[in-house]
């Protein structure tokens, strides 16, 4: 594999890539830290869905709707159903692996392709479960055609579900949720609840449905009752009319992938849906963290002005901002360290952080991003390591740690 | 101060690169811009292994005289070498970080002799 630089002198060929190799330095620090012996459960990674997408289009139940989508996939890829965008996130081939990942061979052990790559960057991070989400379904939200989210919705949940999930008890999923269709939305978690590797439900942000609208209650009141998390995806669609004020992925990126998760945050709160659903658990995703002091503060110093326009709430918005959960990616680990400390405090990172990689994704994050901080006590870094998630999830951890784990 | 043999010079062509061990450690020495340098195959940022990202020209904007934007365009005199992770850049005659110039890889310096290099340790 060539990778072209800006002089051919200096082109990187890279033959051969393989996840182990690539990640050897994480496997050190694993190794230096100890994190084998720590529970580590990842609630945000990724696969690439379009490297089975053929197989999962067959899962379309529509016949006319798979018909289409079979026979246009032969010359169009993945564009063929998905809401494909510009940009790239490897930065023009600098972060290696997004050129080379496909090409990597992989032993035929009799596991799925997609199950021996995953376990290769998780052994090498030291995760010990992993929380797979798709990667260019994350833009569906805004796809014009609601039927096609909803068609791809129920072909990618049986796919993982019945191929994926059942093959590794390491592998788990929040559900994709085809949320621009509420009906949709109500049969998935009816249909998906309980099966194996199933921990949850998980919204993509980017998209214009308000979580407030009645037509959602009834799944809220579901997944409450079930026990199980919903959780809110951030991703960015540089073709949405806002993001597209941005000429620079880094701005897309930068705003993008926090907006729609505050807008979201916000009217969950306002509409006083915590106060509907007191025990429903609810997970902000990809947003990194520094977006929730931001909001915190805004929304309780208006809060009190205007006290009226969110009657169903008995406390300040931050308090239950405060009680809801979030993932540790992209950790906003900038030079002021008292920024990010202050934040731990603010949103009770003991209770309420749950690590994320988002692996193999450009702004990945390692577990020592946790296990490196200064100002965390050890109980607290295997908290939000692992043992938060394990007691979000009510996660068996026995096949990995089958005489418990330390501090659990 | 002690060395260790890194190859034949005639191996390590411009934009040519090793990487050898040093006990449990990994130093990655390139030829690039005329020069050899020698890193830590280890980067600042979360650890990745920067020697073996790609080395790049630096990219800088065309700015007009007016101050309008023109494009962007590589500085043939300055090279950076990309960490793969995340894409971390480094000026390679430094070692400094291009985005953060208080971060900086671990350099050793190299020598050429006898058609031989080697590195400082
Ligand atoms: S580890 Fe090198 S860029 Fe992140």
């Amino acid at each position: 594999m060539r990778i072209r630089s800006s002089d051919p002198a200096y082109d990187l060929h890279i033959e051969g890539y393989n996840t182990s190799h690539h990640l050897g330095n994480a496997r050190k620090q694993a190794d230096a830290r100890g994190l084998d012996d720590v529970l580590i459960v990842d609630v945000d990674c990724h696969h690439y869905e379009t490297d089975n997408f053929e197989p999962i289009l067959e899962f379309i139940d529509d016949p006319a709707l798979r018909h289409i989508a079979l026979n246009t996939y032969k010359y169009k890829g993945p564009a063929a159903m998905l809401y494909d965008q510009p940009g790239y996130q490897d930065v023009g081939g600098r972060v290696t692996r997004y050129l080379t990942r496909k090409g990597e061979k992989i032993e035929e052990t009799g596991g799925h392709r997609e199950v021996e790559q995953t376990l290769r960057w998780m052994n090498a991070l030291s995760v010990d479960y992993a929380c797979l989400f798709p990667t260019p379904m994350l833009f569906l939200g805004l796809h014009p055609q609601a039927e096609v989210e909803v068609a791809l919705a129920r072909a990618y949940n049986r796919w993982i579900t019945e191929v994926i999930l059942p093959s590794n008890p390491r592998l788990r999923s929040m559900l994709y949720l085809p949320f621009n269709d509420p009906e949709a939305t109500y049969r998935t978690v009816n249909e998906f609840a309980g099966k194996p590797g199933v921990i949850g439900f998980m919204v993509v942000s980017t998209r214009y449905k308000p979580v407030y609208e009645n037509a959602y209650m009834k799944t809220y009141a579901f997944l409450e009752e079930a026990g199980l998390p919903l959780s809110f995806h951030a991703s960015y669609h540089w073709n949405d009319q806002l993001t597209s004020l941005s000429n620079r992925f880094i701005t897309a990126h930068a705003v993008g992938f926090t907006f729609f998760n505050a807008v979201h945050c916000a009217n969950w709160v306002v509409n006083g849906l915590p106060e509907r659903f007191p025990k429903l658990k609810v997970i902000w995703i990809e947003s990194g963290l520094a977006w929730i002091p931001w909001l915190m503060q805004r929304l309780d110093n208006d809060f009190r002005m205007r006290t009226s326009e969110a009657p169903a709430l008995k406390r300040l918005p931050s308090e239950y901002m405060r009680d809801m959960f979030y993932t540790t990616q992209p950790m906003e680990m900038v030079n002021n360290q008292e920024a990010l400390e202050l934040t731990f405090k603010m949103i009770n990172a003991d209770t309420q952080l749950l690590y994320s990689s988002d692996y193999p994704h450009w702004d990945m994050d390692l577990p020592s991003t946790i296990w490196d901080l200064p100002f965390l006590k050890e109980q607290s870094k295997r908290n939000i390591l692992g043992l938060n998630a394990k007691r979000v999830f009510n996660l068996d951890i026995s096949n990995q740690f089958p005489n418990g784990v330390k501090g659990g | 101060m002690s060395e260790l043999f890194v190859c034949n010079a005639a191996e390590l062509v411009e934009g040519g690169r090793k990487l050898i061990a040093n006990g449990a450690d990994q130093i990655g020495v390139l030829r690039a811009g005329g020069a050899l340098h020698a890193f830590l195959n280890v980067c600042p940022h979360q650890g990745g292994p920067v020697c073996e990202g790609l080395v790049v020209h630096k990219v800088e904007e065309i700015i007009d005289a007016d101050k309008t934007y023109r494009g962007m365009r590589f500085n043939a005199d300055v090279l950076h070498i990309v960490c793969p992770w995340h894409g971390w850049e480094f000026n390679i005659a430094t070692g400094r970080c291009a985005g953060d110039g208080k971060l900086a890889l671990k350099r050793y310096p190299v020598i050429e002799r006898d058609g031989g290099i080697y590195v400082a340790i």
